[in-house]
């Protein structure tokens, strides 16, 4: 058994150690918003907090994430109102919409680490997250809207 | 190949004829259950809430909740937003407050189901506005009957309807079980487009808040009572058949139930496969990962993009292949001599890697057979799967999910096909999920075409323009030989480029392989276009002529001349400065005319940049101002990929690109460059959205490089950082 906090929820798994953390969440947890995109590390649709940090679910073995705190999409806030979120809702970002939950959880970290980042700090953090409809454009305002609105300390 | 040949695929012409993807001629009557009968009651509430069936689109209940059905598929495109806010304008109800249910498959109910050709808005606007409009007269006729005013005293509003003179208001909810029994009037006043409060208007998407938070369901995320999970060893050339596995290793995996060999259909063939059954997607992954199999891929294993290549363009110099459209005798012309340009291209395969990989769910119980999946064609699928699996139609129930990405590709019948065969055969409802490797080596691909031009140019204009096109047909999944040319030959070149050249010929060389292709968003726009447009440019350049005037010169439409200007005006192309490059171009695809001007220099590294991106978009008639923005500029990024990062290609009938190390996608950091989205506005019909923005992106952007560098390019994809 496995013991995982996930979103200040404590859980207790039967799960092949070896298990990606994505699986164990989708499959097991039933917390289908992270996403399955490519399982090597390569487009960011996994992407979820470990401790506080943006890693790749796909690729994280699950027991690695034992005893650690885990944020999925559906945690990063109480009532979907986290900056971002907010900010991804009033520029309408997503079209088909199957990479935003990893999208989000990368530029959450981005923010907090970098109230107001560039563009060129934006790429650099956002560069690991693919978008096959190409909203990049809306993505990098959705960003420093939020950024924005964080400063001004109405972000939600 | 295998020998099973003769199976029963349905050929993307039956289909064009019974699933009207252009939209259907639906009279109205179909929409309205119940002509002056009871109320139909489709979900009678235990707390006395009943559901009643206004119309196919439109379901009211007894509270007073509005639920909007949405025929067609949302992946990504808009469907979900744009079909309720059709609906909602005339049935005059809140968008926000509407419930947005997607609809299953049924092509009585609904006409042609299958999201492909940029067809929901063109192909079905006409019917909502109508069937919107009647319900709301309905409701206002039940309501005067019941005040005993003349209805022409009522008016509604926000879900409820009014009577002027008496201030008396009743809700939707209170008036639906009596309006769902009266007579559909014939004729409804419809409103005028000026009076609209909610087409035309850039809504908020109402699937946006489901898409950041998580709890938007897309098919990979549907679960089921009793689901097994499953993943499938294909055979990595594509179709063929199993000669012998061996799962022992495969039956170790923790997880791993049961090995089975199954056989799914693939166009007008079967693939063969090895599906690993387990507990959990990861289990059923790694369980496949331990298999060996033993494949028979004869037929296959000699395809290489080299060899492709080579022989669609040995047939272009020596083959006039089959003539689709000719306009006065541009062959005499040619032969005359003079200025004359003769110039291939070639354009890639592409594989449609939607974000979310494909996935299906099936539950097959013997007389019913049930299936969750991005779908994009529910109605198509239902007939497939109906026939395919031997159950009536009426109890083959497709139910579509949010799609992770379509392009094209989930129109496709095989993953469904593959899901219900293997519920069949462990009888359990069961999850397929390719993996993204599956997803990339499997196909279908766009296919890759050449295209030869030629032309004479003489006083500063076109005296003859002939194309002769050579790849393989979306048409011929029958795999029929090809007596007739594609009829997409000419798909993306504007209409009246051949009256006004008046020498013009588009042929078709027909080039088949067994490699299965399918329509990637936009189609054959996506090539012609950077072929056609590229030529243009060509031209333009021989006869002395600045590009954009000499397509004035030819276009002369009036709507295509507004929008030329519109272009000139919001590029800048008349104030271009030196060490600038501008490229433009204009295509046409499903009734909409794209035009669009890349700007590009060289940065201080020395390399090619693109600066800015203007696109003129008309589509006529529209719904939402921002969803056409947003599909214009995710199409300008798709078409960057593919004309500029990723391609498909084979050798000894693999697939070279396994994942997306391979198949490069474009990042953030490679949009830093604004794109800029204009709407014509005019009272013109409807054109399609989603695809339109792809085709004129390639050709601008090399025409703009030429501009820049005096370097013409004629293959794609091309690197930028080689420029």
């Amino acid at each position: 058994m496995i013991s995982l906090n996930v979103n200040g929820e404590s859980h207790s798994i039967d799960a092949d150690p070896e298990m990606p953390l994505l699986w164990a969440l989708r499959d097991i947890l039933n917390l289908t918003g992270t996403k399955y995109g490519c399982g090597v590390a390569q487009c960011g649709a996994c992407v979820v907090h470990l401790d506080g940090e943006a890693v790749r679910s796909c690729v994280t073995k699950v027991s690695r994430a034992g005893g650690r705190k885990v944020i999925t999409i559906e945690g990063l806030s109480a009532n979907n109102d986290h900056p971002l979120q907010k900010a991804w809702q009033e520029i309408d970002v997503p079209q088909c919409g199957y990479c935003h939950s990893g999208q989000i959880m990368s530029a959450a970290v981005l923010l907090r680490e970098n109230p107001n980042p560039t563009d060129a700090d934006i790429d650099a953090a956002m560069s690991g997250n693919i978008c096959r409809c190409g909203t990049y454009p809306r993505i990098r305002k959705a960003i420093h809207l939020a950024a924005a609105w964080q400063a001004k300390g109405n972000g939600r | 190949m295998s020998q099973q040949n003769e199976a029963t695929t349905t050929s993307r012409r039956n289909f064009l004829k019974t699933a009207g993807i252009a939209g259907s001629g639906l009279c109205l009557a179909l929409y309205f259950p119940s002509l002056a009968k009871a109320a139909k009651i489709v979900n009678a509430d235990e707390g006395g809430v009943d559901d009643v069936e206004m119309n196919a689109w439109v379901h009211i209940n007894t509270s007073g909740k509005v639920t909007i059905f949405c025929h067609r598929a949302e992946m990504g495109q808009g469907a979900y937003q744009a079909v309720p806010q059709i609906v909602a304008e005339e049935l005059e109800v809140d968008l926000d407050k509407v419930n947005i249910v997607f609809a299953q498959g049924n092509r009585k109910k609904y006409g042609g189901q299958v999201t492909g050709g940029s067809s929901t808005v063109r192909g079905s606007y006409k019917n909502l506005l109508k069937l919107g409009a009647t319900a709301r007269e309905m409701l206002i006729a039940a309501a005067a009957a019941r005040w005993g005013v003349p209805a022409a005293e009522c008016f509604a509003a926000s879900a409820q309807v009014h009577h002027r003179p008496g201030g008396k208001t009743l809700h939707y909810g209170e008036l639906v079980v009596s309006a769902s029994k009266m007579e559909a009037p014939k004729e409804v006043k419809q409103k005028a487009r000026a009076d609209y409060k909610l087409i035309g208007k850039p809504l908020k998407r109402q699937d946006t808040v489901l898409k950041t938070n998580g709890t938007a369901i897309f098919g990979i995320d549907k679960k089921i009572p009793g689901m097994k999970y499953a993943a499938v060893e294909r055979n990595p050339r594509l179709r063929g058949t199993v000669k012998s596995y061996d799962d022992s290793a495969t039956m170790r995996v923790p997880g791993v139930t049961k090995v089975i060999k199954v056989k799914m259909a693939v166009f007008n063939t079967y693939r063969e496969g090895v599906a690993v059954i387990a507990n959990s997607t990861w289990a059923a992954m790694q369980g496949k990962k331990a298999l060996k199999v033993e494949w028979d891929d004869s037929g296959f294993e000699h395809i290489s993009t080299e060899d492709i290549y080579k022989r669609q363009q040995e047939d272009l110099a020596t083959k006039e292949g089959l003539l689709l459209k000719k306009v006065g005798d541009p062959d005499a012309v040619i032969k005359k001599g003079g200025k004359v340009l003769d110039v291939v291209y070639q354009t890639p395969y592409q594989s449609h890697s939607c974000m979310e990989p494909l996935n299906c769910i099936a539950h097959y119980q013997g007389d019913k057979l049930e299936v969750w999946g991005p779908i994009q064609g529910p109605d198509w699928v239902q007939d497939f799967l109906s026939k395919e699996m031997g159950v009536a139609k009426e109890n083959v129930f497709i139910n579509m999910t949010f799609l992770g990405g379509g392009f094209g590709r989930k129109a496709f019948l095989d993953y469904p096909h593959e899901a219900c065969v293997i519920s069949k055969e462990i009888g359990a409802p069961v999850q397929v999920v390719w993996s993204r490797e599956d997803d990339m080596t499997q196909g279908p691909y766009r296919p890759g075409v050449s295209y030869r031009c030629e032309a004479v140019v003489a006083n500063g204009g076109i005296e003859a323009f002939k194309v002769r096109m050579s790849g393989q047909n979306t048409d011929h999944w029958d795999a029929e030989k090809s007596t007739k040319a594609n009829g997409s030959t000419s798909e993306g070149f504007l209409k009246p480029y051949f009256e006004a050249i008046g020498n013009v010929s588009f042929s078709d060389v027909p080039f088949e392989t067994p490699i299965p292709i399918m329509w990637w968003r936009s189609v054959y726009a996506s090539t012609n276009g950077f072929a056609y447009e590229s030529f243009i440019d060509e031209i333009a350049l021989a006869a002395g002529k600045d590009p954009l005037e000499l397509r004035r010169q030819y276009l002369k439409e009036d709507r295509i001349r507004k929008q030329i200007d519109k272009l000139v005006e919001v590029s800048g192309w008349k104030n271009r400065k030196k060490n600038e490059g501008y490229g433009v171009a204009m295509t046409e695809c499903f009734n909409s005319t794209v035009g669009q001007v890349v700007k590009v220099s060289r940065g201080a590294n020395g390399k090619v940049k693109i600066d800015h991106v203007w696109a003129v978009m008309d589509c006529g008639w529209y719904v939402n101002p921002d969803t056409i923005r947003a599909q214009v500029e995710g199409s300008i990024v798709m078409a960057l990929g593919a004309a500029t990062i990723h391609e498909i290609t084979f050798k000894d009938g693999l697939v070279e690109q396994k994942n997306f190390y391979a198949y490069k996608m474009p990042r953030i950091s490679d949009i830093p460059f604004e794109i800029e989205v204009h709407i014509m506005d005019n009272d013109a019909a409807a054109g399609g959205v989603g695809e339109p923005g792809l085709p004129p992106f390639a050709p601008a952007l090399t025409n703009a490089i030429f501009d820049l560098t005096g370097s013409r390019i004629r293959k794609l994809p091309f690197d930028m950082n080689t420029i």
